[in-house]
């Protein structure tokens, strides 16, 4: 298909330029060739340690994997290979509790997160009202709080906070892992900055018609924003998924416990197996990477398709 | 730009204004008063407790009042010294290098070849990897007697170089780290940068060709210069970040050897939560914060005010 555009194209031009694109598409062959070859070569530098992993994950033979680890045969799945690990990784520990724990988890954070951050972004971008000016400064402010300074006096006030199911503490639940995170000012800035380069023509007809701005955010500013909207995402679920320092803090038992956490346990829980923890570590990985296959198609064609990402 | 008088053009009855305020304030009253109650206050009681002696253990029943005696503590700190010069050199290398590296892969896998989904997905996958697992998957591989780095580096050498001990050599563990960091985290700005440069119109890149501008010219005058906005997001989220490192040094070397990989939030962790010693966290947390504001503030202004211009 290349070479029929390639063609069509020389045909119009003049002979000159037309020998030109000739020799350029022999330099073209070498500069794919080039082009794979490094990202080949980077693929290898990104995926060694998760092969790494996924192969010590199959080998059941925990001897057998220790003596693999200083050689290429860490790559190599041979030996007693079976799916006794993963196997062993759901009877020891309650793994379909924590991936379900930390599926709601994200997810309530992230379905939350993205609608008040975007919210509060595009008053803050669009609507004028007094005192804006200040909100944004403090929001900036905001974004260079280290959690982890404010974790433990977050920890003693959350403890004496009431629920609905009439518990007075919010220790070992699944809302002192969602509430406190779903506002994020590095989010909100994110969403500002990119409601702000939004041409505001798009909205202009609109609220001339005399839309309401609830329906301009939803049916027209929404629908625009999927490039932002995904990066947030990203954002927030990579900042969220990974994190065991507050989930560790917050509960007490299993029940209310992410992955990351139980992930932890499970080096603690005698004996220790390589294995194990290997398999478990596939489990948290392969999915959000089949996710990601899946995803990455919808949010980079919609930046395309909207051309105003700068 | 054609928007820039809209604003003065939009029509001005009084009534619709007002309305439009209610409005604002509640599309901006859930993530202000979740911020506030999560993360101001908390930083406010945070204040607090720097002026005090306060103990996890002990509750703030027992809590006495010191004023500034942390603060002047913190002065012959030389572990919290060491803290903020690990956390400077981190960001002085990672910053760039991270910056750098992802815009590369992504202009990389961003050309129209077959095979780019599964290159992006490759590169993104440490991503997604929880960081518990990175760490422990690293320590292996950076075993001094049997990891697989010290023997490629042997191999690479002929024999020459190594064994290091990585992890345990003051003057190595940090870079290290960094290496790690890099692997773990370049994957992100990679794929914000992807975004951006699917957002460039083609016609731009048609038109420079048209010109017979070389890809080295198209990437100097159109690439760049399109992706600004989102260079300054890259910039200060990479900032954030290495700012904030803590898990992989937790998880690691305890911030070991002899602190050389110690950072300012992994020290207050170790002081407030493994130390009780909340009262002095705190206040190493308003320093800490005080001292990021002012680095940051002359790229935010930047980005505030084009916005504000442009607008």
């Amino acid at each position: 298909m290349a070479l029929t555009t390639q063609s069509a194209r020389t045909s119009v031009t003049s002979p000159q330029k037309a020998s030109r694109r000739h020799l350029s598409s022999g330099r073209k062959y070498a500069w794919l060739t080039l082009n794979y070859l490094l990202m080949i070569l980077l693929a290898i530098f990104f995926l060694f340690p998760t092969v790494f992993m996924m192969v010590s994950s199959l080998k059941t033979d925990e001897n057998q994997l220790l003596q693999d680890l200083s050689s290429v045969n860490a790559f190599i799945p041979y030996g007693a290979i079976s799916l006794q690990n993963y196997s062993d990784a759901f009877h020891r520990l309650p793994f379909g509790l924590y991936m379900f724990n930390s599926a709601l988890i994200v997810t309530s954070t992230l379905a939350l997160g993205l609608l008040v951050n975007s919210l509060i972004a595009y008053a803050l971008a669009r609507i004028p009202f007094p005192g804006r000016k200040l909100i944004v400064v403090v929001i900036v402010a905001l974004i260079f709080v280290p959690f982890e300074s404010v974790a433990v006096p977050l920890l003693l006030m959350v403890n004496q906070f009431p629920w609905f199911n009439g518990s007075t503490t919010w220790i070992d639940s699944y809302q002192i892992q969602i509430i406190p995170f779903i506002a994020d000012a590095f989010s909100i800035f994110l969403f500002y900055q990119f409601f702000m380069d939004i041409p505001k023509a798009f909205e202009e007809t609109a609220l001339v018609d005399g839309a309401s701005r609830w329906h301009i955010y939803w049916h027209i500013v929404v629908p625009l924003s999927r490039p932002v909207l995904a990066t947030v995402a990203i954002w927030l679920i990579l900042t969220h998924l990974g994190d065991f320092l507050w989930p560790l803090l917050a509960t007490r038992g299993d029940t209310y416990r992410p992955l990351m956490v139980g992930m932890l346990a499970f080096f603690n829980q005698a004996p220790l197996r390589w294995g194990d923890v290997m398999a478990f570590a596939s489990l948290i990985v392969i999915p959000v990477l089949i996710m990601f296959l899946l995803f990455q198609k919808w949010f980079l064609r919609s930046a395309a398709s909207t051309g105003i990402i700068g | 730009m054609p928007t820039t008088t809209s604003t003065s053009v939009r029509p001005n009855k009084p009534g619709w204004r007002r309305k439009d305020h209610y409005t604002a304030w509640a599309f901006a009253a859930p993530a202000m008063i979740l911020l506030l109650i999560f993360l101001v206050i908390p930083f406010f009681i945070a204040i607090y407790y720097s002026l005090t002696n306060a103990r996890l253990v002990s509750g703030p029943l027992h809590t006495n009042f010191v004023g500034l005696v942390n603060y002047i503590q913190m002065l012959g700190d030389d572990s919290l010294h060491q803290a903020l010069l690990n956390n400077s050199v981190f960001g002085l290398v990672m910053v760039p290098v991270q910056t750098c590296l992802a815009l590369f892969l992504a202009v990389l896998v961003n050309q129209k070849m077959r095979g780019m989904a599964v290159f992006r997905t490759i590169y993104f996958s440490p991503i997604v990897t929880p960081l518990v697992v990175v760490a422990v998957l690293w320590s292996f591989l950076y075993n001094p007697g049997q990891g697989l780095i010290n023997e490629f580096i042997k191999t690479i050498s002929f024999g020459h170089l190594g064994p290091y001990n990585w992890l345990n050599n003051p003057e190595l563990a940090l870079p290290a780290i960094m290496l790690l960091s890099i692997w773990q985290g370049v994957g992100f700005q990679m794929v914000v940068y992807l975004a951006g440069l699917q957002g460039i119109p083609e016609s731009l890149y048609e038109a420079a060709r048209v010109d017979g501008a070389g890809r080295w010219h198209q990437f100097w005058h159109i690439t760049l210069p399109q992706l600004r906005n989102t260079i300054i997001f890259v910039l200060i989220a990479t900032t954030i970040l290495s700012f904030k490192l803590y898990s992989q040094v937790e998880v690691m070397t305890q911030g070991g050897p002899e602190n050389a990989t110690a950072t300012v939030v992994w020290y207050i962790v170790h002081q407030s939560i493994h130390n009780v010693r909340v009262g002095y966290a705190s206040a190493v947390a308003v320093v800490f914060f005080l001292i990021l504001l002012i680095r940051v503030i002359p790229i935010l202004r930047s980005v505030i005010t084009t916005k504000e211009r442009e607008s």
